[in-house]
């Protein structure tokens, strides 16, 4: 059991956790990836780690809540616990003083990039970052982002924080002006902002990595499920990945994968928010 | 031994065979002619004491029986359920050349059976040597090498990747024929009574790497198995509907997708189901989808579907158990023999509409010794199939050669050590199991844990030196 030691709700949908787990916190670095378990009947979910404390033995996961598995894990609270804490997993970003960078993350996407915008502020890279959500709502860690950035875009697609646009906007723009030399471009967060930002640096040339977030089981190799088509074929994006040349990545096999199991997952929410209920009512009547 | 009726059992995740009850097993004992120079034991890879255990049974005394079992064999509820008999202790018993050798592998499922249930002889620890050891998975080989090492009194520490021990023995084989009460009973007693640490979410090559692991331990056993799945390079194997054996039997055994959705994990089959391979794995992979067809048929209220296994050779080169292999059959598994698929085609949405394959003979025999299967031109025809499992054999995992400089790989990707001692050629560093022969048995994997422990053994009391 690995003890969740603090809870802050970012938004309604959006929770972070810090959980001890020396295990993982030791040997974690920028852009490996947790599998958490929440308890015996539970499935195995990847959570991409938001950050870490070696010191301390604790990992910082940021979720946003889209399954019954990320329902019920919002549920919990601190001094609660998780039966199964297993990583660190994947390849951590190859980190050196590329120039000058751009960090997109967009949506719970913000959480990952922000230790691989520290790491990269840290190697002397000039950090360019943009950050953006459908709404102020879903934004997050603006300051934190800021503090590791040399310069910061913020966006909205609703313009109710920030510039009113899509993360690609800025991006477009920042490559266009051609005022610097862009090195590298790194973007995290769903498959549609990622193949877009991909489709946008494609032009310039730029290199850019993409952390992918598949459908997994054990995040270690075995199962396959979590396979990705490139130009040069089928990997694994536990074990090869999670970081791939996004110029490179089927995006359309990708969102078709993502999408498979839609109707369980949709099954498995209505049953659990029955069984929650069911369970709530027993505890408030129990309670009187 | 008794066994569910095919129709029934085909519908349900219990356990195939049903076990012997006490009158039933004595009567099996009778049939042991206590051969002075028994070929039995000569045939099991372990060298159970077998007409001794069998002796004991037909005496009725089961605690003695299990005192024998546990001589050589620490998981006799296990194996006495998966090992291949046929081709070791029945496969040199006696009576076989008469008919029908002694139904070994029956009485020793029945003895851990009624050990677990009744736990007349504990196993026990030598005084503490003051030895710290790591064993690197625990699957077969690794839980029996471990118990070996506890049991000389060396303190043992477990590392297992996934939530919970077993390896394959909960991820691969399916609860009808290892049921996981069983496997869970045996790895608890055995823990228990020895003091043996497992770190479950432990992934030695990421969260822990070889080199740590030797700056902290006297000696480590390598027992991380062979469980990177193949795919064949054929086109189509993206397309949603296509998955590895190892990912359909990871979601129905070890996450108890069948439970879906009391349990979290879905399986998704369709009512055309492929199976591609004619090992063990291939028949498990048939029969679970045929057991998830029925439960899903039974929520939804329609058909329930088929499912065929594609082998490239004929019925004689399958190397499934020939008990496994029939029990697919009888069960109504449709077999596609001497046919390979060529590609997997999808629909407009990106998932498995059809496979197309093409029709095979056989051909001189190739480096395995098997008739090579040669494709038959102008043969190809297309099957409607909505899933497709690949079950084409699996390979080590490499993650736990990250961090591990020394420890030497074959072009198989399988860990280089000697098959008798186990030792890799890193030092103070064992292996043995699937990691180092590629995908095998349970009991060749105890076998291998089993003689590597002694050579540590040995190492650490200083008996013998790297």
């Amino acid at each position: 059991m690995y003890k969740i030691l603090e809870k802050q709700v970012l938004s309604d949908v959006t929770k972070l956790m810090v959980i001890e787990a020396p295990h993982i916190a030791q040997r974690a670095k920028a852009g490996q990836f947790t599998i958490v378990r929440i308890d015996e009947q539970g499935e195995r979910i990847p959570l991409t780690i938001a950050d870490y404390d070696s010191k301390a033995g604790t990992i910082t996961l940021i979720f946003q809540e889209v399954g019954q598995s990320t329902m019920h894990l919002g549920t919990l609270n601190a001094g609660d616990s998780v039966a199964s804490f297993a990583g660190p997993l994947g390849h951590p970003t190859e980190i050196e003083n590329f120039g000058t960078v751009i960090c997109t993350g967009g949506g719970v996407g913000i959480a990952p990039i922000y230790p691989i915008a520290r790491a990269l502020k840290q190697a002397g890279n000039k950090v360019i970052s943009i950050i953006a959500a459908r709404n102020k709502d879903l934004l997050f860690w603006e300051d934190k982002m800021r503090a590791v950035s040399d310069e910061i875009h913020v966006c909205t697609d609703d313009g109710s924080h920030g510039r009113k646009g899509l993360i690609t906007d800025p991006l477009k723009e920042i490559l266009e002006s051609k005022k610097e030399n862009i090195a590298k471009v790194w973007a995290i967060g769903p498959a549609i902002m990622m193949k877009f930002v991909s489709l946008t640096t494609k032009p310039f040339n730029v290199p850019t990595i993409v952390s992918l977030n598949t459908i997994m089981i054990d995040g270690t190799g075995m199962c396959g499920g979590c396979r990705v088509l490139l130009d040069e074929g089928a990997k694994f994006v536990c074990v090869d990945g999670p970081e791939f040349d996004g110029h490179k990545v089927d995006w359309s096999s990708l969102m078709s994968r993502l999408s498979y199991y839609r109707d369980e997952e949709k099954a498995a929410v209505e049953h659990w928010k029955e069984h929650k209920c069911k369970l709530d009512k027993a505890i408030a009547e129990g309670g009187k | 031994m008794p066994e569910q009726d095919p129709k029934i059992r085909s519908a349900n995740f219990e356990e195939v065979a049903l076990g012997y009850d006490e009158a039933t097993a004595r009567q099996e004992a009778e049939r042991c002619l206590q051969c002075k120079k028994p070929g039995c034991t000569v045939g099991c890879p372990v060298g159970v004491r077998i007409p001794e255990f069998i002796l004991a049974v037909r005496e009725g005394n089961l605690p003695k029986a299990v005192e024998e079992m546990k001589v050589k064999n620490n998981l006799p509820a296990i194996c006495g359920r998966v090992c291949p008999q046929e081709v070791q202790c029945e496969g040199k018993c006696i009576l076989t050349k008469k008919g029908k050798a002694v139904a070994i592998g029956r009485l020793e499922r029945f003895v851990g059976d009624y050990e677990l249930a009744h736990r007349t002889c504990p196993l026990t620890a030598a005084p503490a040597t003051g030895k710290k050891i790591a064993i690197v998975g625990t699957g077969p080989a690794g839980l029996t090498c471990a118990v070996d090492l506890a049991r000389e009194g060396h303190k043992v520490t477990m590392f297992e990747s996934l939530h919970g021990p077993g390896g394959v023995l909960v991820y691969g084989i399916p609860e009808f024929r290892l049921p996981k009460k069983v496997v869970f009973g045996e790895i608890n007693y055995a823990v228990e009574c020895l003091g043996i640490d497992v770190r479950n979410d432990h992934i030695v090559g990421r969260s822990i790497s070889l080199n740590e692991l030797l700056e902290q331990y006297d000696a480590v056993f390598l027992g991380t198995g062979a469980g990177l799945p193949s795919f064949m390079r054929i086109p189509g194997i993206n397309l949603n509907g296509v998955m590895s054996a190892n990912e359909f039997l990871t979601r129905v055994n070890l996450m108890k997708g069948y439970l879906f959705p009391n349990y979290s994990t879905p399986v998704k089959l369709g009512k055309k189901v492929a199976v591609i391979g004619g090992g063990n794995v291939a028949m498990d992979s048939a029969r679970c989808s045929q057991r998830m067809q029925a439960v899903q048929a039974k929520q939804t209220g329609t058909e329930p579907g088929e499912v065929h296994i594609i082998y490239r050779r004929s019925k004689e080169e399958v190397p499934a158990r020939a008990e496994e292999f029939h029990h697919a059959i009888e069960e109504g598994i449709i077999c596609d023999l001497l046919t390979n698929p060529v590609e997997i085609i999808g629909d407009e949405s990106g998932k498995v509409s059809k496979i197309r394959c093409i029709r095979m003979k056989l051909g001189e025999p190739d480096d395995s010794g098997r008739s090579k299967p040669v494709p038959i031109t102008g043969s190809e025809f297309e099957m409607e199939m909505d899933t497709v499992i690949f079950a084409l054999g699996t390979s080590p995992n490499p993650i736990v050669f990250v961090d591990a400089d020394g420890l030497e790989r074959t072009k198989h990707g399988t860990a280089v050590a000697d098959p008798e001692s186990g030792r890799t050629r890193k030092q103070r560093v064992w292996a043995g199991g699937d990691v180092v022969t590629g995908a095998a048995t349970v009991i060749s994997a105890m076998g291998a844990g089993k003689r590597a422990a002694a050579d540590m053994h040995k190492f650490l009391k200083g008996e013998a030196t790297w």
